[in-house]
């Protein structure tokens, strides 16, 4: 019998990033497009940090789940949607509503719980949507909105649209039965949708692979239900970008879902309360080593973009999300006029007569 | 006017929104080529065809999945769960996304989903298969929840739940399937919110819902054979609920019993009884009477789960002792 597996995670090997691929630099991306995704990238990244330190103050209560380190995802694929693609995401939701043009301050303010918020206070940072974005919603309970992404495109696909929806979960996500839903159902329903996992590497607190049959927690399910088991480099956000716009122009061409399994991994913990001491330092280290930030930042540079052209970008998102900072402090506090409002299509919450 | 069973009902009312609205679509289990495993959507393919009648896998969180992402992007949605009792397992849809959606978004989110299911007992199906769950829903803010009586209803709350642009569980009840009664031939359009006097009387209101409500009005019959006049008001709807016409009534009568298929705790009558303790005091003659199936997951045997759910004897007998 093999020994007990420790249960200090933190004591076991290491997980360490594959290299960079440079070929990726070589990848038909208009150079345009990877400046913006470069200025995304940014956003996301300052973004998250202004919320962790708005945390700090006791700015933001409740929860928080930050994408810091997992940017190039959310900003490979909004950088390959059209504008009318629809997005479902989770609690770890912030990057993807940015990413689909979401306007910063109103999502900040939404973290503060302020009535200028996105959601007007009452969903705060697990439940960010913005329907004119098409950004369809975060949703806190994992597994309903691949779904719910189901439903989005048989509307598309019954109203002749050629829309696509995109519907991202983490490693976690695919171990309950509702990832297994909606996998069957796509694909029995042909239907326009792209599944995306953020594998990295940790469910919550608990290595993926502990808790999984097979080592690609997503991919590795795809055969199952005829789909290919696609993994990228998700801290790669010209791989990311790729795969995205492959994945959803099949889609638009009635190719039916893809599933795609990004690699990447959290800066910090699961969440506000968690400080990720699970993993091993060298892990850790190695990840922060692959930072996609920084990597972009130096292939653009090789690819000829100036270095005063990338400082200008810094200093323009800086400016944005200080901009952000202080409309979401300003913002008064919801008040009583609100609290009863929006539970039906009247605009009320009457349950009787 | 033509007689229909209340199982014909399910399927004249769907097909009557279906014709009237071009966007509305169907899914279920077995619900297309098969026509329900109860008969209720008999007809529907033919008319409709494959693409607005849909079969499905046995996933239930994917049906509610897909209706709800359909609806919330521009398509009506009718989605059956085969029976209420496996709500539980895609319940994180129906409590947590559906009913919470538009708050949550501040308005930005508008579900229009009518969840049709087979709700209740009296078939001897144990108690996976029986149980009468319109209480689970009731306590949902967001959610409206509608129990027809009569096939006339079915048609009219049908139509009503699939205008309503927000989402509304219909539960059918089973062992009301192969029941008949007249339903008007051109388009019936009812309202949610609205109860039904069934029988008019003067010494106590019965408020009942589903088939709770033939054997309230069978036990009335029995009652009034011994000089008790009963009133019986089919609720109909549970939300929205019309409170008006209750109290209304309890003034009237000053007795007030509610006779409900949920098991004891938290069945609705429970908050009928809280309303009307609270805003009906002073009208009030004696205490209220809940009379409800036991708080036991239902049995299988016939003669166990007759001794469960109220039966027209229990009605009678009870309201009886009550007001002697």
């Amino acid at each position: 019998m093999e020994a007990p597996q420790a249960y200090d995670y933190s004591q076991r090997p290491a997980r360490l990033p594959d290299p960079v691929d440079d070929a990726n630099r070589d990848l038909d991306i208009p150079l345009e497009t990877r400046v913006e995704m470069y200025e995304m990238q940014l956003l996301l990244r300052q973004f998250e940090k202004r919320a962790y330190d708005l945390f700090m103050q006791n700015l933001v209560k409740g929860t928080s789940h930050l994408s810091l380190g997992m940017e190039a995802i959310a900003t490979g694929f909004g950088a390959a949607l059209r504008p009318d693609d629809y997005t479902f995401a989770t609690y770890r939701g912030h990057a993807h509503t940015l990413a689909r043009g979401a306007p910063p301050g109103p999502v900040m303010a939404e973290l503060l719980g302020r009535e200028n918020g996105i959601l007007q206070g009452k969903g705060g940072s697990m439940h960010l949507t913005s329907v004119e974005h098409g950004m369809m919603g975060s949703y806190a309970i994992i597994g309903a909105h691949l779904c719910i992404a189901n439903g989005a495109a048989w509307s598309a696909q019954m109203r002749g649209t050629d829309q696509v929806a995109v519907s991202f979960f983490g490693d976690g996500t695919t171990n309950i039965g509702a990832f297994h839903e909606a996998l069957n159902f796509a694909v029995v329903w042909n239907l326009p949708v792209v599944f995306v996992c953020e594998n990295n590497l940790y469910m919550e607190y608990t290595p993926i692979d502990v808790v999984s049959a097979v080592p690609n927690p997503a991919a590795d399910r795809g055969p199952a239900y005829g789909l290919e088991g696609i993994v990228i480099d998700g801290n790669d956000p010209d791989a990311v970008f790729t795969a995205a716009r492959a994945a959803i122009e099949r889609a638009r061409r009635g190719g039916g879902p893809s599933l795609i399994e990004a690699v990447t991994y959290r800066h910090g913990g699961h969440s506000r309360a968690d400080p990720g001491k699970y993993r091993p330092e060298a892990e850790v280290e190695a990840w922060l080593e692959r930072d996609p930030i920084p990597m972009y930042h130096q292939r653009l540079l090789g690819l000829g973009v100036g270095e005063g052209d990338l400082a200008s970008i810094q200093q323009s998102v800086a400016g944005e999300v200080e901009a952000a900072t202080e409309f979401a402090k300003s913002g008064d506090f919801p008040d009583e006029a609100s609290l009863l409002t929006d539970v039906w299509a009247d605009g009320g919450s009457a349950w009787r007569n | 006017m033509a007689e229909l069973t209340y199982r014909e009902a399910v399927a004249r009312g769907i097909a009557q929104e279906m014709r009237r609205d071009p966007r509305l679509v169907m899914l279920g289990e077995d619900v297309a080529a098969a026509g329900g495993v109860f008969k209720t959507t008999v007809g529907l393919i033919d008319e409709f065809g494959p693409d607005r009648v849909r079969d499905t896998p046995i996933s239930e969180q994917a049906i509610l999945g897909a209706a709800m992402g359909a609806a919330m992007t521009g398509i009506p949605v009718i989605a059956e769960i085969m029976f209420s009792d496996f709500l539980a397992v895609c319940w994180d849809i129906v409590a947590n996304e559906m009913a919470k959606s538009r708050y949550m978004t501040g308005g930005q989110v508008s579900v229009p989903v009518v969840i049709r299911t087979a709700n209740g007992g009296g078939a001897r199906f144990g108690a996976q298969h029986s149980q009468s769950v319109e209480n689970w829903c009731m306590m949902i803010p967001g959610l409206k929840v509608v129990a027809p009586s009569t096939p006339a209803d079915v048609v009219g709350l049908m139509a009503a739940s699939v205008r309503d642009p927000d989402p509304v569980v219909f539960f059918e009840h089973k062992s009301l399937l192969g029941t008949k009664a007249d339903v008007p031939d051109e388009d019936v359009v009812d309202r949610l919110g609205e109860a039904v006097v069934r029988r008019e009387g003067t010494d106590c209101t019965i408020a009942a819902l589903a088939l709770m409500v033939p054997r309230a009005l069978e036990a009335a019959d029995r009652l009034a054979e011994e000089g008790i006049s009963a009133e019986v008001i089919d609720v109909r709807s549970l939300v929205p609920l019309d409170t008006r016409t209750l109290l209304a009534s309890v003034e009237k009568t000053g007795r007030f019993i509610t006779v409900e298929e949920n098991p004891r705790l938290c069945g609705w009558g429970a908050e009928l009884a809280s309303i009307v303790a609270d805003e009906a005091f002073w009208n009030l003659d004696g205490p209220v009477v809940r009379i409800t199936t036991p708080h036991i997951p239902l049995p299988a045997a016939e003669s166990l789960e007759d001794m469960s759910i109220p039966t027209v004897d229990r009605i009678h007998q009870t309201v009886r002792t009550a007001l002697a």
